[in-house]
């Protein structure tokens, strides 16, 4: 199993979730994160005082898959996310050990 | 609470106590020095004389229910109301905003507590010593515990001030009690994020009583040595917000700069509280000017036109110099604008027309910010939400403009700058040396600085035990 971890536009969300619905990912949990790139941040100004500001909001979404499905969910991310812009995000691909189901118990395969 | 805490209170309480129950002559009559009011009129002790005579009373007196303008007296009363709303929420959610969230609850706390340490000083001396005549140089203590202000149902009579004589003296005296609170708390804006709660309740207290109540009786009572050499100041453009600027400067100077000042981003957590402060700054200032009329009649409506034009000139004037400077307009611009327009129109609010009134919104607007800005980062003090660089400065030139601009037809006086520098300098000198010397004296003794650690952690956790995450 994977763990696809994907870091994208915050407006994109969206777009990523319908995407890996119809290539048949059942849940999805998502975060929001800052971080950089090579995506430069802002500044602002206060009173006069500038402060940059490196860090830009992203929104990080995990899903766990079966390896099979795995290179589907990452090309429906890859199209669903770009904007072809500087700042789309990256996509973490681990491998995942196991997974439980709480409330049945159920493992692995039967949890995903 | 400490022992010295503990002493200094226990010894303010005795002083008054004593003074109020002592058997007091009739006051001392005016100093030789005051022109203003006829010679030999009542000094008017408080007692159940009917001071119907025809000179204009000196002290506070008692009157038929019957002289009362209930017109003026409504609208002071709502002034009086207006001006407690800047202080609380308005000045709280103002500087509030402008702090990182971990301290913004203490800053709320700063504005909320001074309300009420403040009151009850009013109450105790400072009423007394601000308004009521003495010497030149601070009043009696013939209202300590307000005693002798009153009002008799059945004998339809009452008190008034000899500075409001329309209107009750309760009004009056909470009237001014609402300025007495707003000055220390602008002071606040100076050492946000790092003073100790306690040195600051110790703190407002010495300095409303030793430092504002002096300078209100200097420059307000008719017999005060500022208003005898003419120095014009409406609302408290010198009383409030010199006093209280110069005051912040003196604090950011013996406290120091915040842990980080210069490296850490400081960024304010929440404009929009900052704008819902302003905003209730704004409307609530009417009461402080257009209430320092007295009365509801022409000069108050004159004063309203002059703040009004005189905030929104200001707040333009800031946003396009930083438009201009840095790019783009800013929603902390145009508040500080306001505000710093307020603080200049203070003085003039009822000596000026609306042309003036351009003038002094558009001078402090544009002054003001870059007191705030570059000058700020210039000379290296950390004056956090700009007390000085906005209520000072502010302050100032709308103390001269007063000057230059006051209107013999709108108010019956004559203006000038060179007497306006009288208030303005002793103000600046006694305000700032007498903050210093307080400052000083707290922390040898109870220290007034939170520790490197407390300051990290933020003031509500350290210091209040809450937090707003």
């Amino acid at each position: 199993m994977k763990l696809i971890s994907a870091i994208i536009k915050p407006f994109k969300l969206d777009d990523v979730r319908k995407a890996v619905s119809d290539v048949g990912v059942e849940g999805v949990t998502v975060t929001e994160v800052r971080g950089f790139g090579r995506q430069r941040g802002h500044t602002e100004i206060y009173r006069g005082a500038e402060y940059v500001v490196e860090f830009v909001p992203k929104t990080k979404i995990e899903i766990a898959v079966e390896d099979s499905l795995a290179e589907q969910v990452i090309e429906a991310i890859i199209n669903s996310a770009k904007t072809g812009k500087v700042g789309d995000g990256k996509i973490f691909v681990c491998d995942l050990t196991q997974v439980v189901r709480i409330r049945t118990g159920e493992r692995d395969s039967s949890a995903i | 609470m400490n022992k010295l805490f503990q002493s200094l209170l226990l010894g303010l309480l005795m002083f008054s106590l004593r003074a109020a129950w002592a058997e007091e002559p009739p006051p001392t009559t005016p100093s030789a020095a005051q022109a203003s009011a006829p010679a030999g009129s009542e000094s008017a002790a408080p007692t159940a004389t009917d001071a119907s005579a025809p000179a204009a009373p000196t002290a506070p007196t008692l009157i038929s229910t019957d002289k009362i303008n209930s017109g003026d007296t409504a609208w002071m009363l709502t002034s009086t109301a207006l001006v407690l709303m800047m202080t609380v929420p308005g000045l709280a959610l103002f500087y509030g905003g402008m702090v990182r969230k971990k301290n913004v609850l203490a800053t709320l706390m700063q504005s909320f507590a001074i309300t009420c340490v403040v009151t009850i000083l009013w109450w105790l001396i400072g009423y007394s010593w601000a308004f009521t005549p003495g010497s030149a140089y601070l009043g009696g203590a013939t209202r300590a515990l307000f005693n002798g202000m009153t009002m008799m149902k059945d004998a339809n009579k009452l008190t008034v001030s000899h500075l409001a004589l329309t209107i009750p003296e309760t009004v009056y005296a909470m009237f001014q009690l609402t300025f007495a609170i707003i000055t220390p708390a602008l002071i606040a804006g100076a050492f946000a994020d790092r003073m100790k709660f306690s040195a600051m309740l110790v703190f407002m207290s010495a300095w409303s009583l030793l430092v504002y109540c002096p300078i209100a009786h200097w420059v307000w009572e008719p017999s005060g040595w500022l208003a005898v050499k003419g120095v014009l100041d409406y609302a408290g453009g010198t009383v409030v917000h010199i006093n209280a600027g110069i005051a912040g400067l003196a604090s950011c100077l013996v406290l120091g700069k915040r842990v980080g000042y210069g490296k850490e981003a400081m960024p304010p957590h929440n404009l929009s509280l900052t704008l819902i402060g302003a905003s209730l700054l704004w409307v609530g200032w009417f009461g402080f000017n257009a209430g320092s009329a007295g009365a509801a009649d022409g000069r108050a409506g004159m004063a309203m036109v002059a703040t009004q034009i005189a905030t929104a000139m200001a707040a333009l004037s800031w946003m396009f110099a930083e438009w201009i400077t840095k790019g783009k307009p800013s929603v902390l611009g145009i508040a500080s604008g306001a505000v710093a327009g307020l603080v200049a129109i203070t003085p003039a609010s009822g000596f000026v027309g609306p042309t003036p009134s351009v003038i002094i919104g558009l001078a402090a607007g544009v002054v003001c910010f870059f007191a705030a800005t570059s000058l700020k980062r210039a000379l290296g003090y950390d004056d956090s939400l700009d007390a000085f660089g906005v209520h000072c400065v502010g302050g100032i030139i709308g103390a001269l403009l007063t000057g230059a601009f006051a209107s013999k037809e709108i108010s019956g006086a004559d203006g000038s700058v060179i007497t306006q520098l009288w208030g303005v300098g002793t103000t600046l000198i006694y305000g700032f040396v007498m903050s210093f010397i307080i400052l000083k004296i707290i922390d040898m003794t109870m220290g007034l600085r939170v520790t490197e650690e407390q300051e990290r952690e933020g003031l509500d956790i350290s210091l209040h035990g809450e937090s707003v995450e």
